[in-house]
């Protein structure tokens, strides 16, 4: 997918507008905040979990090479195939030639993020494969050409009428007057024609939350069981996994998976958490035939080899964008490509360049809530801190505006030259004053434009800081004197 | 191997990212020795309480998920207790299971009105039955293995999912659910698939607002069943 990371502003003030948007982003704080806060309060060992959640990632990521060796092993000692793709180009390649030596047309897919990343359907659809997203949330976007707006929730910017709309456009042999007002009918529609999509399959693609290296299994974690059935229905099974996915054993599995629900969704374990280890065994009556994972590195080992290493912790819970004050205002189109959120604003940069990014390090208010609620302690904030360091350095198109940069440069030199600058601080307090006399707050000040067209910036009241701060010592010493006088308890 | 592959140039630059050798011995010991010991995290205080409150918890773990419980004495009611709640549904009284020999075991002769058909599910099964070889308490969760003794498909198709699980099978937390799989596959193996399931299937992808039945099974029905 082209991103549209660079035009943040501008999809930021499309998105503050629009009407639907901000009725469906209204979903994403009554939901998942109230139901995190209460399932990590159900957990008294949560926050003991976090700090070894972090640790097995930390301990993975040291020793990311021998782990993936492991898993690899295992895979295909089950009878499954590992691919290793450099690139999305090379992963697209690779899952064409898997789908093409196995005859395969008809292909349904569980919900993957990666499979996002490296634009696979938009490779596969011209090719003449009959693709089907099956997790609703993307069926619903897949439907409207859309992409998912939220990682976990692929479709929280939409409104039940808008899917009615799009079910009545595309479900063509269904009848035309059904009701279709209730999210259950829509539901039990979509249950209805994706029932066909899975069975007629040939190829299923899903993705992984977890590879864990002791069996060689791919995790899949879904409330819908569309995933399960992608994977158990169709000949071929392929799953499509980034590096960083490794996870040493069950227990360290169990340990993230702990946390994982309840960051995400507030449940205490999603409905589905399915292990999958390789093609059909001897006496199975079930389950597909050939079994691939492809492996994609893109980007990941060099960020491996970077300040931010921290990010390959990341679960993909959605916990930081449900937090985040800036996704709950602008939701995840703005961002502008696949990952939104905190976790997109750092991983984004990092995939597909920081010219191409530079904003979306910007998106943040430093709040910190979102490191506050990293299942895996990310230090999200500061990693944002770092692209902005970075964006800087290069100049980056949407990092701070030539005129913003003079600016800091003219108060850096002068905050250096103590006399000018408190001369040049009675100033400017004495002009805010004069046009704070005149029009009641300020508007049209030079350089305040930006922030006063939205906001009223109050008038500076009694003075510069330095003038105050003086009058404030003199009056602690006068104190003091006074108390030392006197001395205590008289 | 695909003509794409890039095993190798992949590994070597995860090692130089790392300022590792491959052959490394105490990075690859100390990898080894994880794989092999599997040392726990912390295990929740709620997976480590006393039998009854286990089993309590995990009923009532199981129905706020939107499962239903019953609870049969001895494993020679379930016959009946499958053609109740077939009735009590008004469906069919047809059901679809696997060889698992504990079913098989059972007098199904003293329901002669019902059918059995035995294999992987088809897209008409209305009703499925499966064996979980553990329940584990914390999260109210079934711990199902694939195989022609309970074979996967029965756990997704069919929009009725029953599920048999021996009260003494219940245990606290997922670590003890691994330890019975260690047992049962050897160190470092698992079958085809391992289906932790908590519920029926659900969605909440349409206002975040939750129903059931999305893909999977509309309803999931558990037997915990007694000692006898
Ligand atoms: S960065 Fe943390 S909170 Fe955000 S998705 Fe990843 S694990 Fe979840």
């Amino acid at each position: 997918m082209r991103a549209t990371s660079q035009a943040f502003l501008e999809n930021a003030e499309r998105a503050l507008g629009d009407v639907q948007l901000q009725r469906a982003l209204e979903n994403v704080p009554r939901g998942f905040v109230t139901k995190r806060a209460a399932a990590r309060a159900r957990l008294p060992e949560f926050d003991a979990l976090r700090d070894e959640a972090r640790a097995i990632k930390d301990h993975v990521l040291a020793n990311l090479d021998l782990y993936l060796e492991e898993y690899e092993r295992k895979v295909v000692e089950a009878g499954g195939h590992v691919h290793w793709a450099a690139s999305s180009a090379e992963a697209r390649a690779i899952i064409v030639d898997i789908l093409n030596a196995a005859g395969a047309r008809r292909v349904t897919k569980g919900k993957s993020m990666v499979s996002e990343e490296m634009a696979l359907n938009e490779a596969l659809v011209p090719q003449g494969f009959e693709v089907t997203e099956t997790d609703l949330g993307e069926y619903l976007i897949q439907l409207r050409g859309e992409t998912p707006s939220h990682i976990i929730a692929p479709a929280v910017h939409l409104n039940k009428e808008q899917v009615a709309t799009d079910f009545r456009r595309h479900h063509r042999a269904l009848p035309a007057g059904r009701p279709l007002h209730e999210p259950s009918a829509l539901v039990a529609e979509a249950r209805q024609v994706l029932r066909e999509k899975f069975l007629a399959a040939d190829a299923g693609i899903t993705g992984a939350n977890f590879l864990v290296a002791e069996t060689g299994s791919a995790v899949i974690v879904t409330n819908e069981g569309n995933g399960d059935l992608t994977q158990t229905l169709a000949r071929v099974h392929i799953v499509v996994a980034s590096l960083e996915k490794i996870v040493p054993t069950l227990e360290d599995t169990t340990t993230i998976l702990r946390l994982l629900a309840r960051s995400a969704t507030g449940q205490e374990c999603a409905t589905y958490t399915t292990f999958s280890c390789g093609p059909r065994r001897p006496g199975d009556v079930d389950g597909p035939e050939e079994y691939h994972v492809v492996l994609l590195d893109n980007g990941r080992s060099e960020l491996l080899a970077s300040d931010f290493r921290p990010i390959l912790r990341c679960i993909r819970c959605g916990a930081c964008m449900n937090h985040c004050p800036v996704y709950q205002a602008v939701g995840g189109h703005a961002y502008g490509w696949v990952y939104p959120g905190p976790v997109g604003a750092v991983l984004t940069p990092a995939l597909i360049g920081i010219a191409e990014a530079a904003p979306l390090p910007e998106a943040s208010t430093f709040c910190g809530r979102c490191e506050e609620v990293c299942p895996m302690q990310i230090p999200l904030p500061g990693l944002l801190r770092k692209w902005r360091m970075r964006a800087h350095e290069a100049q980056a198109p949407g990092t701070t505006p030539w005129q913003g940069r003079l600016a800091l440069r003219a108060w850096g030199w002068l905050a250096r030259h103590p006399r000018l600058y408190q001369l040049a601080a009675r100033l400017g307090v004495g002009i805010a004053r004069g046009f704070w006399a005149r029009y009641g707050r300020l508007v049209g000040a030079p350089f305040t434009s930006a922030w006063t067209r939205y906001r009223d910036l109050p008038a500076p009241e009694g003075g510069t800081f330095q003038a105050r701060w003086r009058r404030h010592q003199r009056h602690r010493q006068l104190s003091s004197a006074q108390w030392r006088h006197k001395g205590p308890g008289q | 191997m695909s003509r794409f592959d890039q095993r190798d140039e992949i590994l070597a630059r995860i090692r130089r990212a790392l300022g590792a050798a491959d052959d490394d011995p105490e990075r690859r010991l100390a990898v080894m020795k994880r794989l092999f010991d599997h040392p726990p995290g912390t295990v929740p205080a709620r997976a480590r309480r006393p039998r009854d409150a286990l089993v309590a918890q995990f009923i009532s773990m199981l129905e706020s998920q939107a499962a239903q419980v019953s609870r049969l004495e001895r494993a020679r009611d379930i016959p009946k207790a499958v053609v109740d709640t077939l009735r009590r549904r008004n469906l069919a009284l047809r059901i679809r299971h696997g060889s698992d020999p504990y079913l098989a075991a059972l007098d199904w002769a003293s329901e002669p009105a019902l059918t059995r058909h035995l294999g992987a599910a088809t897209a008409d099964d209305a009703a499925g039955l499966s064996r979980a070889l553990a329940g584990i308490s914390e999260t109210g969760t079934l711990l199902l293995a694939s195989g022609p003794d309970n074979p996967t498909t029965i756990n997704f198709l069919p929009p009725l999912h029953i599920v048999v699980v021996r009260e003494a099978d219940i245990v606290g937390s997922y670590e003890e659910g691994w330890a019975q799989l260690r047992a049962l596959y050897g160190e470092r193996s698992l079958p085809r698939a391992v289906n932790l399931v908590s519920g029926p299937s659900r969605t909440a992808d349409i206002e975040q607002t939750l129903i059931m039945g999305a893909h999977g099974p509309v309803a999931l029905h558990v037997f915990i069943v007694g000692s006898d």
